[in-house]
Order: C-alpha cells, then sequence, then structure tokens
C-alpha cells in the first residue's frame, strides 16, 4: 500500500494514480465554479445523460466492426446524448421548476442507457465486457493512452477555466450586474457547463458517471469551508480533487477489489468532514462566534 | 436617457405598457410608485435585463448598447448572495471588469480607482473584510462603490436605501449629491415619499404607466400621490 502511494507499485499503478489526480484537480476547480453558480445539480443530470450515448456508440463502433470500446467514440456518443439532456432541462425548466427538470431527466435517460447497456450485453453484440465500468469507474484497467486523454483534456478544461475565472466568478455573484456590464451570461453559462461535460467525459473510466457529482461538489463546498475568495476556494477544490483522486486510486491499486470512483468520492467526504470541524467556516468556529 | 413606447409582459400579464419618458441629464431622478408598479421592472428593461415587447432605450443619444460604458447599475441588495466568497475590495474591482476583460492584469492604478471608491463611501477600513460580515448598510456601500469605481455618466440604483440605516442613507445622499455637482445623472428608484423632496429634483411617478413626469415641486403633489397609489389611502404631499 505505501508502495502504490509513492508510485513504486507498478508501473500502471502509477499511471493510473497520475490520471486520477489530475482529473480530481480539474473536477475540483471546475466544480468551485459551478458550486458558486449554483449549478450542481445540473452536473449530476448531465453525468447521468451521458449513459445512452456510451451505448449507443459501444453500437455503432462494433456495427462498424471495430471491438466498440474505443474511448474517444464512447466519449463523443456520451457527450452526445449529455448535450441533448441538456437542453432537455431547460426546455423543461422554462415551464416547470429546475429541480423537477433535472429528477425527470436524469432518470430517463439513466434508465434509456441501462436499456441499451442490457441489450447490448445479452444480445453478445461486440466485446462488451468492462463496458459496466463506465457506471463506476473502472481505473485499474485504465491505459497509458487513456491517461494521455484525461491529462490533454484536463489541461484544456484548465486553461479555458483560468481564462473565464473572472467573469465566472462576476456571474455567479451578481448575473444581473454582469449583464449590465454587457458580460455574455448566457454564453458564459454554456461555457462553464461545456467544462463540466469535459470533466464528466475525462472522469468516465476513473469514478464513473453515477459518482462524478461528488467529484465536483464536495471538494467546492470544502475549500468554501477554507476560505472567502474565489480564486482561492477554486485552489482547494482542485488540491482536495487531486488527493483524493491520488490516493483512492493508490488504495483500489493496493487492494483490486475496492472501486476507485467509491474508494475516492469517500476520501472526498472524509476531507470534508475534516474541514467541517477544523476549518473557520466550520461548525465548530460559528458556535464560537455566535453565528 | 430617452425611453419610447417601452412596454414589457410578463406571464401575468403586461408589467409596464408604453412608457415614454426622459431621464433629465444632470439631474437627480426619484421612481416612485407603489409595489408591483414596475419600478424595478422599468430599471431591468432600460438595462435589457429583462426583455422588452416594445419599445426603444436610448442613452446620450446612441443605442443603449454603445452606451454601456457610461451606464452603472446597482441593483437591490436583495438579489444577491452575500455568501459569495469575495471581499468588498473584490466586489468594487469587479465593476472595472470593462477595463480588465477577462485576461486582463489589476494594474495598480485600476486597484488605486477601487479603493477611492470605497473610500468615498466610508468604507476604505472594511476593504478586505468578507461582504457575508458587512451589516446591510455597508453592503448597499460597497454596491456603490462598485458601481462608482466604473466612473460612469449615469446612474441606475433599485431602492439603493432599502433596509439601510440612518448613517449609510445620509452617506449615500452626499455621495449622490456629489455625483450630481459633477454633472452626472441619477436614476433610483425609490420608496420613501417624506423623503422625496429632499434628496431629488426631478420624480417619475409610475403605476405600470406614467403617471406623471417632472421637477418634484410640479409632478410631485396630492393630485399625482392619488392617482399613482389610488384613492384608498391617506396621500399628502410630506410637509
Amino acid at each position: 500500500m505505501w508502495a502504490a502511494l509513492t508510485l513504486q507499485a507498478g508501473y500502471n499503478a502509477a499511471l493510473v494514480s497520475l490520471g486520477a489526480a489530475i482529473l480530481g484537480l480539474a473536477a475540483g476547480a471546475v466544480g468551485a465554479f459551478l458550486y458558486l453558480r449554483r449549478r450542481a445539480l445540473v452536473s449530476d443530470a448531465m453525468a447521468h445523460a451521458t449513459l445512452p450515448g456510451i451505448g449507443l456508440a459501444f453500437l455503432a463502433m462494433a456495427a462498424l466492426g471495430g471491438d466498440g470500446r474505443f474511448l474517444p467514440g464512447l466519449m463523443l456518443g456520451a457527450a452526445l446524448t449529455a448535450g441533448l439532456g441538456l437542453i432537455c432541462v431547460q426546455a423543461i425548466s422554462h415551464r416547470l421548476s429546475e429541480d423537477a427538470a433535472i429528477g425527470a431527466v436524469l432518470s430517463t435517460f439513466y434508465g434509456a442507457g441501462i436499456v441499451i447497456l442490457t441489450v447490448i450485453q445479452s444480445a453478445g453484440i461486440g466485446r462488451p465486457a468492462g463496458l459496466e465500468g463506465v457506471l463506476l469507474g473502472q481505473a485499474s484497467a485504465m491505459l497509458a493512452s487513456d491517461v494521455l486523454v484525461i491529462a490533454c483534456g484536463a489541461a484544456v478544461i484548465l486553461a479555458v477555466l483560468w481564462a473565464l475565472r473572472r467573469p465566472f466568478a462576476m456571474v455567479a455573484f451578481d448575473a444581473g450586474h454582469a449583464t449590465g456590464l454587457g458580460l455574455p451570461v448566457r454564453a458564459l453559462d454554456a461555457a462553464l457547463l461545456a467544462l463540466t461535460l469535459g470533466v464528466v467525459l475525462i472522469g468516465l473510466q476513473v469514478v464513473g458517471l453515477i459518482l462524478i457529482v461528488a467529484l465536483l461538489i464536495t471538494p467546492a463546498a470544502t475549500g468554501r469551508l477554507w476560505s472567502n475568495r474565489v480564486g482561492v476556494v477554486a485552489l482547494i477544490a482542485g488540491g482536495v480533487g487531486a488527493v483524493a483522486g491520488y490516493i483512492g486510486a493508490a488504495l483500489s491499486a493496493a487492494a483490486p477489489d475496492l472501486p476507485t470512483g467509491a474508494v475516492t468520492v469517500l476520501l472526498v467526504f472524509a476531507i470534508f468532514a475534516a474541514s467541517v470541524i477544523a476549518a473557520p467556516r466550520g461548525i465548530p468556529a460559528r458556535w464560537r462566534h455566535g453565528r | 436617457m430617452t425611453v419610447r413606447g417601452l412596454t414589457v409582459s410578463y406571464a401575468e400579464g403586461r408589467a409596464l405598457e408604453n412608457i415614454d419618458m426622459r431621464f433629465a441629464k444632470g439631474a437627480m431622478t426619484a421612481i416612485v410608485g407603489p409595489n408591483g408598479a414596475g419600478k424595478s421592472t422599468l430599471l431591468k428593461a432600460c438595462l435589457d435585463l429583462v426583455p422588452r415587447s416594445a419599445g426603444d432605450v436610448q442613452v446620450f443619444g446612441a443605442d443603449f448598447a454603445s452606451m454601456r460604458a457610461r451606464v452603472a447599475y446597482v441593483p437591490q441588495r436583495a438579489a444577491v448572495d452575500w455568501d459569495f466568497p469575495a471581499r468588498a475590495i473584490d466586489v468594487v474591482l469587479m465593476g472595472l471588469y470593462r477595463e480588465t476583460g477577462a485576461l486582463g492584469r489589476l494594474t495598480l492604478p485600476l486597484r488605486r480607482r477601487a479603493t477611492e471608491a470605497l473610500a468615498r463611501v466610508g468604507m476604505a477600513d472594511f476593504a478586505k473584510r468578507q461582504i457575508g460580515a458587512l451589516s446591510g448598510g455597508q453592503q448597499q456601500r460597497v454596491f456603490l462603490a462598485r458601481a462608482l469605481a466604473q466612473q460612469a455618466d449615469l446612474y441606475l440604483l433599485d431602492e439603493p436605501f432599502a433596509g439601510v440605516d440612518a448613517a449609510t442613507e445620509a452617506a449615500i445622499v452626499d455621495v449622490l449629491h456629489g455625483l450630481r455637482a459633477e454633472g452626472r445623472s441619477i436614476v433610483a428608484v425609490h420608496h420613501d415619499l417624506a423623503t422625496v423632496p429632499a434628496y431629488f429634483d426631478r420624480v417619475l411617478m409610475l403605476n405600470r404607466r406614467v403617471i406623471a413626469e417632472g421637477p418634484v415641486a410640479t409632478a410631485f403633489t396630492d393630485a399625482t400621490l392619488a392617482a399613482t397609489y389610488g384613492t384608498a389611502l391617506p396621500h399628502k404631499v410630506p410637509a
């Protein structure tokens, strides 16, 4: 176990730990802005809406003669139905409240995805072994090329996030004032959701689509407990995500039956729980200040 | 600022009907009217924050979009979550976005401008204070400082005196009168009828449509008050 934590447990374990750490960094940093803009649950709907796209992409690639598990292909399919799910959320929330829209879209798309995956597996199309890994992540099966995809994706996501950090913060704090200054609020919201989609996609193999929301939101909530500045909140959130991703992957490499995503999410929660007790904005500190 | 034929509709019906008016340059104008009269909606429609179903808005003789840089908006304090992770100075710096852009550096002159804006509203000592730890009046002053940092020529304020302490109200009035003395124009949604004559030069009486508009002495009368608020309540121009 110590060997895994210090990258001494072999090439593949080291690779997986690095991939998970990079993913955690991107998820935490993007999640901080999502959390401040109060769009946390939209990311959950988006993540669940990737599943039918993954199934359909697998079918399409198997029909074309591939083995169907080519990661970029699966990510493309995932992005398409996630985008469709988002459009549905927007359309429904014009008439109903957003939470109703999220609940309806999340469950319907996820149900459709499960049906497609079940058909694939029972009909024996292609080589579907391991395809269900996208649900809860299957980090130990990652290849060097997968880690490269994650690293490049995370680099692009973090670069765009850094470039837009100021308008993102302004829109999250006061969208009315930002509009008055001429900021394209709708386009910025769309950009933030696009970054979130990017995180979901590169996270499919590491933590899976069901638990990615925890990696987006819990680090952000942790960062908020420690700091009163947007930039610092985002840095702490990214750090928490990276540390939890790294240790989670190392632990699951040391005990191969442990699912990486679930372990990572529990680690994030452990850091959050410790922060609730110890952080300046934690509960005991609030009691001391009589708030 | 000139508004012509402005109409705003919500799902429940018309919020504003065919508003025609001119906010005079270098004057301080109050928008008064009962709850639901469309006072805030009028400001928001002028700023393109809510869709207009008809009408157009011109600022300094040109389309609003091209004159954005000369207009500063102070939303209602209750419109934002003050638990947001920012310090007072961070909020004021947001007013300088047009100068910095997304990637630009917050240069020393810009930071100085933000600090001066805070000082002008008497909040220099609170620059590094978390905004959630400020009182309502102090939060309102930070909002005003963000607008001051923009160095605009037209200031649109939505209920700047709502829920603030007497000291803040006096400080805000001082700042607004200072702006007027510099030849800048101010339009504020205002609730307290008693202070209209003391604070403002002009008044717009609004109840979904323009009831009266003009200098306080002629437009703010018992008759226009009754027409604006209905006849059920006693309406007297405050002595």
